[in-house]
């Protein structure tokens, strides 16, 4: 835990000291590559775990299930945080 | 488009492989998702870093600002804790992490199969992974089709908070369409703050 998060605070330290060069334009084209070579490797353990594979259907009616109540979650606490907003004379635009 | 295509035929070759050799190449590659994620997570700070979207988060934070990215996170813990009890397989914890992808399934789906194989091994890590990656890919198509719904039912700010970090990029037309212009500042704050979210309560629910 310590090393991702110090990773990830030393990582934006440093693009921020560096900002603009362009050597940082192709941090977005490698991240990419990273990610491709990540869910390839996550392929290869999700097609050998048999009972991933053997039980699709019921992984995929939880994940179903985790990402509406995130999102009705989300969108309920939205309609307060907006009733707030209003409240404190905030206004947006057309 | 042509990334999402890549994206899908690494993942789906990776299946296959692993469907047919997976046991034999298992062994090889057990530390490398490692270093991988390590390389991962320092390009995902020098780019936050880098693009500015730190001093944009800075310079633009006010309290009506942070008001609805907060909401969102702790609407989406609530919710997701309960539906943990709903799932008998995993822990409140565990429903939390899959929530707190936030639609930014590639990075949520690689931390948490990482970040939860020391403690249940790696067959266990892979499942909830794989449930974090489609839970939040599910997130973000609904977050497009059910813009104009969340929009009349729950208010201006619900198709922001249904994206979730996507709101900066993926959905900010959508959002823009049905929230109109005004919404653009609000959508790109509320990524900002999800965006670097992500990560840290992450590693936090999976330690």
């Amino acid at each position: 835990m310590f090393i991702v998060l110090g990773l990830l605070l030393a990582g934006a330290a440093t693009g921020y000291l560096f900002r603009g060069r362009t050597f940082f334009k192709a941090i977005d084209q490698s991240t990419a590559y990273t990610i491709y070579a990540m869910l390839f490797i996550f392929g290869i353990t999700i097609g050998a775990n048999e009972e991933l594979i053997n039980d699709i259907a019921k992984f995929g009616m939880q994940a179903t299930l985790l990402a509406l109540s995130a999102i009705l979650g989300s969108i309920v606490a939205s309609y307060f945080a907006y009733k707030i907003f209003l409240k404190k004379g905030g206004r947006l635009e057309k | 488009m042509k990334s999402n295509l890549i994206v899908i035929l690494c993942f789906g070759s990776g299946i296959c492989l692993g469907m047919t050799y997976g046991h034999q190449i298992a062994d090889m590659i057990q530390s490398l998702p490692t270093y991988l994620l390590y390389a991962l997570i320092l390009q995902v700070g020098l780019n936050i870093g880098a693009n500015g979207e730190l001093g944009i988060l800075i310079r633009n934070i006010s309290p009506t600002t942070i008001l609805l990215p907060l909401f969102t996170i702790a609407g989406t813990l609530i919710a997701t804790t309960l539906a943990s009890f709903l799932l008998a397989d995993w822990s409140a914890p565990d429903c939390m992490a899959v929530g707190c992808g936030f639609g930014y399934y590639s990075l949520s789906s690689l931390l948490i199969t990482q970040l939860k194989e020391p403690a249940v091994g790696i067959e266990i890590a892979a499942q909830l992974g794989a449930i974090t990656l489609l839970a939040n890919i599910i997130r973000e198509v609904t977050a497009l089709i059910g813009a104009p719904w969340f929009m009349k039912f729950f208010g201006k700010f619900a198709p922001v908070a249904a994206a979730g970090s996507p709101s900066m990029d993926v959905c900010l037309p959508t959002i823009t369409r049905y929230s109109g212009k005004g919404i653009v500042p609000i959508a790109l704050i509320h990524g900002v703050v999800l965006d670097l979210s992500v990560p840290v309560l992450i590693s936090f629910l999976c330690q």
